[in-house]
């Protein structure tokens, strides 16, 4: 057996030909080694390098409106330390940011804002809902007449985290999640971009 | 000066005043028709000097609206709660804007959740809601169809 068998060659496959979903969680990165006389060639496409490459810097969004921004703090501080996954980059403008963690509860008046700054960020843009308000309205969906019941009425979510505040375990799993996930080319955004097919999947 | 001596002092300029035991600061209840000029002597009387109102706020009890004052000398160190019970058809009480400026806000925001009228407030309106904001979402009867999923 040499060097090639070790790489899964239906898990190389594009999510545009149709790949399963099932077991393909640990992404690697794509490409099959041509092995050729002193040393070998990585044989590729174009758009799972780009993905790949893209879902190794994301630049975080500082946004913060409620008690889960200081658990996103803690993550980002020594402790859990978010930069081991490639996080480190948090901005403070839209403009350079293409991650926007949702951390907190939204509120009516808080809702145009999320907006704007969603349509400020520069494509491709990725959004991860962070605690049980911004997936759901949380402690605030009965009796409230201030609280947007899930920040997804507002903008497309991609990656949903439960808990009340989320431990900084479950962001960054949340995180390292998106990252498979703008591997596979399975983001909103990603599949928003995508010629439609003709057998109309994907 | 410690709450006894509080209770002392309140207690020679505010004879019928009614004190409720076991909080940690002292608290009494006056009635809002004489609160204002109460309030004016807390602040005036030299050796009370309560020169910082730091928390006001209301509390729909369903039967009645509640005032309640918190306030502290920065030179004493000492704290006062002072409480005004408000009829709730009709919830009304003196503004003490002119006494401690911070309770511009604090009273805008009390009129803006609650409903409370602050007679002689410069510039009584809406604080968060929005300007057009039909009802009181605070008080205990608020209902909001659009809104508000009720349980």
């Amino acid at each position: 057996m040499n060097q090639q068998t070790v790489i899964d060659n239906d898990l190389l496959k594009s999510p545009l030909s149709g790949r399963d979903l099932e077991g393909a969680w640990e992404v690697p990165f794509p490409g099959e080694v041509h092995p050729t006389a002193g040393g070998g060639i990585v044989i590729s496409k174009l758009d799972e390098v780009i993905n790949w490459a893209r879902s190794n810097s994301l630049w975080p969004l500082i946004f913060g409106t409620s008690c889960c921004a200081i658990e996103m703090m803690s993550t980002a501080a020594a402790k859990y330390d978010w930069s081991r996954f490639g996080f480190e980059v948090a901005r403070a403008t839209p403009r350079q940011a293409d991650v926007i963690i949702i951390a907190g509860t939204i509120v009516n008046k808080m809702a145009p804002v999320l907006k704007r700054l969603y349509d400020q960020m520069a494509d491709p843009k990725y959004v991860i809902a962070m605690g049980a308000c911004a997936t759901s309205g949380g402690p605030f969906f009965y009796n409230t007449y201030s609280v947007v019941k899930g920040a997804d009425h507002i903008i497309p979510v991609d990656v949903y985290i439960a808990g009340c505040p989320p431990r900084p375990e479950a962001l960054l799993h949340a995180m390292i999640t998106l990252q498979e996930k703008i591997k596979m080319g399975y983001t909103r955004e990603q599949i928003k971009m995508q010629p439609p097919s003709p057998e109309g999947a994907f | 000066m410690t709450n006894e001596d509080l209770k002392i002092t309140i207690a020679e300029i505010l004879p019928d005043a009614v004190f409720e035991e076991g909080a940690e600061w002292l608290t009494l209840s006056v009635e809002p028709t004489i609160f204002k000029s109460f309030a004016q002597q807390l602040r005036s009387i030299s050796s009370l000097n309560f020169d910082f109102l730091f928390c006001l706020t209301c509390v729909d009890w369903k039967t009645h609206f509640t005032m309640v004052y918190h306030f502290t000398s920065t030179t004493y160190r000492h704290t006062i709660v002072v409480k005004s019970k408000l009829d709730r058809n009709n919830p009304e009480i003196e503004t003490v804007s002119d006494i401690w400026r911070t309770a511009e806000f604090h009273e805008r925001e009390a009129y803006d959740l609650f409903g409370v009228k602050f007679i002689n407030h410069p510039d009584l309106r809406r604080l968060f809601m929005t300007d057009d904001w039909v009802g009181w979402p605070l008080r205990k009867d608020y209902e909001d169809a659009v809104n508000m999923i009720k349980l």
